[in-house]
């Protein structure tokens, strides 16, 4: 394996900077890293579903020739990056790892897109994911699941399987993911890497293919809090094209995430959901957990548990509204305009081939929330399910309201388990939903949340991750503590966490 | 099917109808209600049109706030409260020609609601209450190519123009409208009409109802005579002139009737109107089973318009359309039944224009009220699209001022204005009609009229002038009408002083 692919983002920044490497050696070393364990959907990580080697390498060339000249537009400039398929790209495929997008390649970048793009950043194809971002396994991509790189006999999370897995692998040392109800972080716990979810507005969603609205948010995929903290503040800030981001200045990541590795946490107020936890939650899981609560005690922050007894309906809540935005939202792959289209014999009317294009375009998940979300939003059941969810969505903000006025971060697993086998629970809807459950809440309130390696799981040597929540706006508290976690583990473990993976089959 | 209908004199006798006018106005603000293309309707098509508009997937929409100001000024012209807080909702269903399959438009937090417009009709006032005017986008446009009606169904294949495809609107909704049933027609035609002109006053939008910028729904049941119930009621869409708005009333009222009386039930239909015959035909079934499944737009923030706002808002509306009509038959010295004719045309917006251009009140309404009114109904058009504008009517007005021509030329330069031959001044050249302005020509057909009656001549010098008359009238048909009468007189007075 090539040493330049294991650098960190920032490692690579300074490398750059300091002209010991180039942005196309960079690039082409994660091209090739790519090629080597990639594979596809019947074997290999299977990360991508669209690679751009040629794109990514013509952009590398233009960041060389900037650097050269003096002219680099950002620390990251020439730092390659993966994007999640759900991402409009111009130019390049946005399939949603759905078939009724198969072939469409929009005609406009996502503002994030247009952001990494205009700061330099090569992109170097779309990583996979479940069906519009519908799964927490990324096996209900219509291309192929994704494989953990740590076990390629299991699930890499999900939705963003794809992004996870990418950096997991060293196949990209960044990734765009989105998360609706875990989609980033969830990923990021069972493979060992790091995921943020920012406050609900505070990165533009404009050319993100909606799941819902009004959870879905944009975040940074990578193996580091510090490399987090960078890209998001790269792509932070008010869009004038999403109305609902927020106008107020985004920043401080990096700063905060410099500050927390130096391990002081005293004065911190840290609250445990006492409701994140019990049965069903895997004892490897909450060991890890409960040491990196020590963990934080000993690195100086006051430790008490706090009650949200609310989030115990986050998850039927977030099946009503969830499904319901989606129910609309996908009411436009008809056909009509783009993707695909399935004409049925004989002579048949727009209607018949709106059908039958649906009927053979989406998968079952996605067909399984579009019913449950349509009955959501039928007369005479709206008030009895969506507007009893919007109510209890409230409770739920004002759980997470009562618990910051008496401590600054929450924490909780990310995910009950650790990696399960692929195959496992594609049968069982409810047990897969499960996978989200300390997520959700995040989600529902606009809340901001990271996911840290909090070490391997006993009984299955995997990864586990360490959630913490803060308030709205107040992101920079996820990088001050996740980096504080990360630099006392790393230092413990005498390296990072991904130097324990087994070792994939690569050029080295 | 063929439909009994009933005479509507014996409509009337029996029933009262409950009258609901949905009328969208298309506003004209530059950009589209959520995107920033131009909102021009028309051109080549899919020209204006950008992934917001297109629903391109990914895509995500921004409120204009000029059309929200349009919408609060509509508001408040009509007597509305303004919401303090209001949100868009989707509006789902599919549609070829919706980009969504969704409409982005408001649900139960309308823009402006409780609300009324006082309408006209024979020197009675009816006060027309309006439930809500919301914001909503409008759809693209659908060509259907190939099969008899004209529709999808049974079409080849059908084009879709994305250019309307979120042009802003907004769709006022009045109460259920109960008046006597003989008036209904009437009050219906008189409201859309006057909430056109209100609008046209508002400069909101161009108003045209011909182009579709006004588009109106005719909402109508009937119920006999002392049922408080209402009746099942039938939708006829896109009404698109006030003619026709009267015409689909009183039809709808026919058929109605027509049911109810063998014993029947109304069907909850949408109906589709036919200018041609006046009649209309059914659409799709609408029944209580179609389920738009409306929730807030998460995309969208909500809408707050602030107070100080509101009131600077009305602040900037037009003089009220009662103060205006008063203001103006004051100044224009029209007589209370002058008045009531020119209302009745709609001739005042199309009166004052014409005032404007320098024309005496009296003879704009003259010309309006008389011959160019007579011309549109036979055309069965509106006045104001009879083909003549008010700079013209004023330039034939000065012709006749300077006896260039007289009123009865003027009537046939009117037939070649509304020909397109050209400006006043060209018809009159291109058709030869202007008065015989040389004494010389008048005198020698003045000379052959008295010479062909002699008596008549004896009778004038014996100081029986009314006898010219006869003399007159022989000039006027040697000249072909082409003579000032007057100057006729004069020299034939003058010859045989």
């Amino acid at each position: 394996m090539s040493e330049i692919i294991t650098k960190t983002a920032a490692e690579l920044a300074d490398l750059l900077a300091a002209g010991e490497t180039t942005s196309v050696e960079v690039t082409q070393a994660h091209l090739d890293r790519i090629a080597a364990v990639d594979g596809d959907a019947a074997s290999g990580v299977h990360a991508f579903l669209h690679v751009d080697a040629e794109g990514a390498l013509a952009q590398a060339a233009e960041s060389d020739a900037r650097r050269a000249a003096g002219e680099a537009r950002h620390l990251l400039d020439g730092v390659p990056i993966a994007v999640k398929d759900v991402l409009a790209t111009q130019g390049l495929p946005t399939t949603c790892g759905s078939k009724i997008l198969e072939g469409w390649v929009p005609p406009y970048d996502a503002t994030v897109v247009g952001k990494i793009k205009a700061a330099g950043l090569p992109i170097l194809g779309k990583t996979n994911m479940d069906e519009f971002a519908m799964g927490s396994s990324t096996e209900h991509s219509a291309y192929g699941p994704t494989r953990n790189p740590w076990d390629q006999t299991r699930i890499p999370g999900g939705s963003g399987g794809g992004s996870a897995a990418a950096v997991a692998a060293f196949e990209a040392p960044l990734a765009l993911g989105t998360d609706t109800g875990g989609s980033i972080r969830q990923p990021g716990a069972v493979t060992g890497t790091v995921g943020v979810k920012p406050t609900y507005g505070g990165v533009s969603r404009y050319g993100l293919v909606a799941l819902a609205n009004s959870l879905d948010q944009v975040g940074p995929v990578t193996r580091t809090v510090l490399d987090s903290a960078l890209l998001h503040e790269l792509i932070g800030g008010h869009d004038p094209l999403d109305s609902t981001s927020v106008d107020t200045p985004v920043g401080g990541f990096v700063e905060a995430a410099r500050k927390g590795a130096a391990g002081d946490l005293s004065g911190l107020r840290v609250g445990v959901i006492k409701e994140l936890a019990g049965d069903g939650w895997q004892p490897g899981v909450m060991q890890r957990f409960a040491e990196t609560v020590d963990l934080l005690k000993e690195l100086g922050a006051e430790v008490t548990e706090v009650s949200c007894p609310t989030f115990v309906h986050a998850m039927a809540t977030y099946y009503l509204i969830l499904p319901a935005e989606c129910s609309s939202n996908l009411a436009k792959f008809d056909a009509m305009r783009y993707g695909l289209r399935v004409v049925p014999e004989g002579d048949p009317s727009a209607e018949a081939v709106m059908k039958a294009t649906r009927d053979a375009g989406f998968g079952d998940e996605v067909k399984r929330r579009i019913m449950i979300g349509t009955y959501a939003l039928s007369s005479g059941y709206y008030d009895a399910y969506y507007g009893q969810a919007q109510k209890v969505r409230t409770l739920i903000s004002r759980d997470f309201a009562a618990a910051f006025e008496d401590v600054d971060v929450l924490v909780s697993p990310t995910s009950p388990t650790t990696a399960f086998p692929l195959g496992d629970k594609l049968d069982d809807p409810l047990a897969m939903y499960l996978q989200d459950l300390a997520t959700i809440p995040a989600n529902l309130a606009g809340v901001p949340g990271i996911s840290v390696p909090a070490g391997l799981a006993d009984e299955d040597g995997l990864p586990v991750g360490f959630q913490v929540l803060a308030p709205a706006l107040a992101d920079d508290r996820l990088y001050r503590v996740g980096a504080a976690v990360e630099a006392a583990l790393t230092s413990r473990w005498g390296g990072p966490i991904l130097a324990k993976a087994p070792t994939l089959e690569g050029p080295r | 099917m063929s439909e009994t209908l009933v005479p509507f004199d014996e409509v009337i006798a029996k029933y009262d109808p409950a009258l609901g006018l949905e009328v969208h106005v298309e506003l004209n603000t530059n950009t589209k209600m959520f995107c920033g293309c131009p909102a021009l309707f028309g051109g080549e098509p899919n020209t204006h049109v950008c992934p917001t508009c297109l629903g391109l997937p990914g895509a995500m929409p921004v409120v204009n706030g000029k059309a929200v100001e349009s919408a609060i000024r509509i508001g408040l012209a009509l007597n509305c409260s303004i919401a303090e807080w209001c949100r868009f909702a989707r509006k789902n269903y599919f549609y070829p020609d919706m980009p969504k399959n969704f409409q982005t438009s408001q649900y139960d937090e309308p823009i402006a609601f409780d609300g009324w417009l006082d309408v006209e009709v024979e020197g009675e006032t009816y006060r027309i209450e309006i439930e809500r005017a919301h914001m909503e986008e409008d759809t693209g446009k659908s060509t259907h190519v190939g099969g008899a009606t004209g529709r999808i169904h049974g079409a080849d294949y059908s084009l879709v123009d994305y250019n309307r495809a979120g042009i802003p609107l907004i769709e006022i909704v009045t109460r259920p409208i109960l008046v006597p049933a003989e008036k209904a027609p009437a009050v219906a035609r008189a409201y859309v009409g006057q909430l056109r002109d209100l609008i046209l006053a508002l400069g909101v939008s161009d108003a045209r109802m011909d182009q579709g910028s006004i588009r109106a729904d005719v909402n109508l049941s009937l119920a006999p005579k002392g049922e408080t119930k209402l009746g099942t009621r039938s939708e006829t869409k896109n009404v698109n002139s006030l003619r026709s708005v009267e015409r689909a009333v009183r039809f709808e009222m026919s058929r109605h009737a027509g049911i109810l009386d063998a014993g029947g039930s109304v069907l909850q239909e949408t109906r589709h109107f036919h200018e041609d015959t006046g009649t209309t035909s059914s659409g799709r079934e609408k029944s209580d089973a179609e389920d738009y499944r409306y929730f807030p737009e998460p995309d969208l923030v909500p809408v707050a318009p602030s107070r100080e706002w509101v009131e600077e808002l009305r602040g900037t509306l037009p003089e009220n359309p009662t103060q205006r009509r008063a203001r103006l038959q004051e100044e224009y010295g029209f007589s209370d039944l002058e008045m009531r004719d020119v209302w009745a045309a709609g001739a005042l917006p199309l009166i004052e224009a014409t005032v404007a251009e320098g024309t005496a009140p009296q003879s704009a309404r003259k010309w309006w009220v008389a011959e160019l009114l007579r011309r549109a109904n036979d055309a069965g058009v509106e006045l104001a699209e009879v083909g003549v504008t008010p700079k013209q009517v004023a330039e034939v007005q000065a012709l006749v001022d300077a006896k260039t021509i007289n009123d009865k030329l003027a009537r046939q330069v009117f037939d070649g204005l509304i020909a397109g031959e050209g400006t006043a001044a060209e018809v009159i050249e291109k058709r030869g009609l202007a008065l015989v302005s040389d004494d010389g020509p008048l005198l020698a057909a003045i000379d052959e009229a008295l010479a062909a009656q002699p008596d008549i001549a004896e009778k004038i010098r014996g100081g029986n002038h009314a006898a010219a008359g006869a003399v007159i009238g022989a000039v006027m048909k040697a000249t072909r009408g082409q003579a000032d009468a007057a100057r006729v007189r004069e020299l034939i007075l003058e010859k045989l002083a």
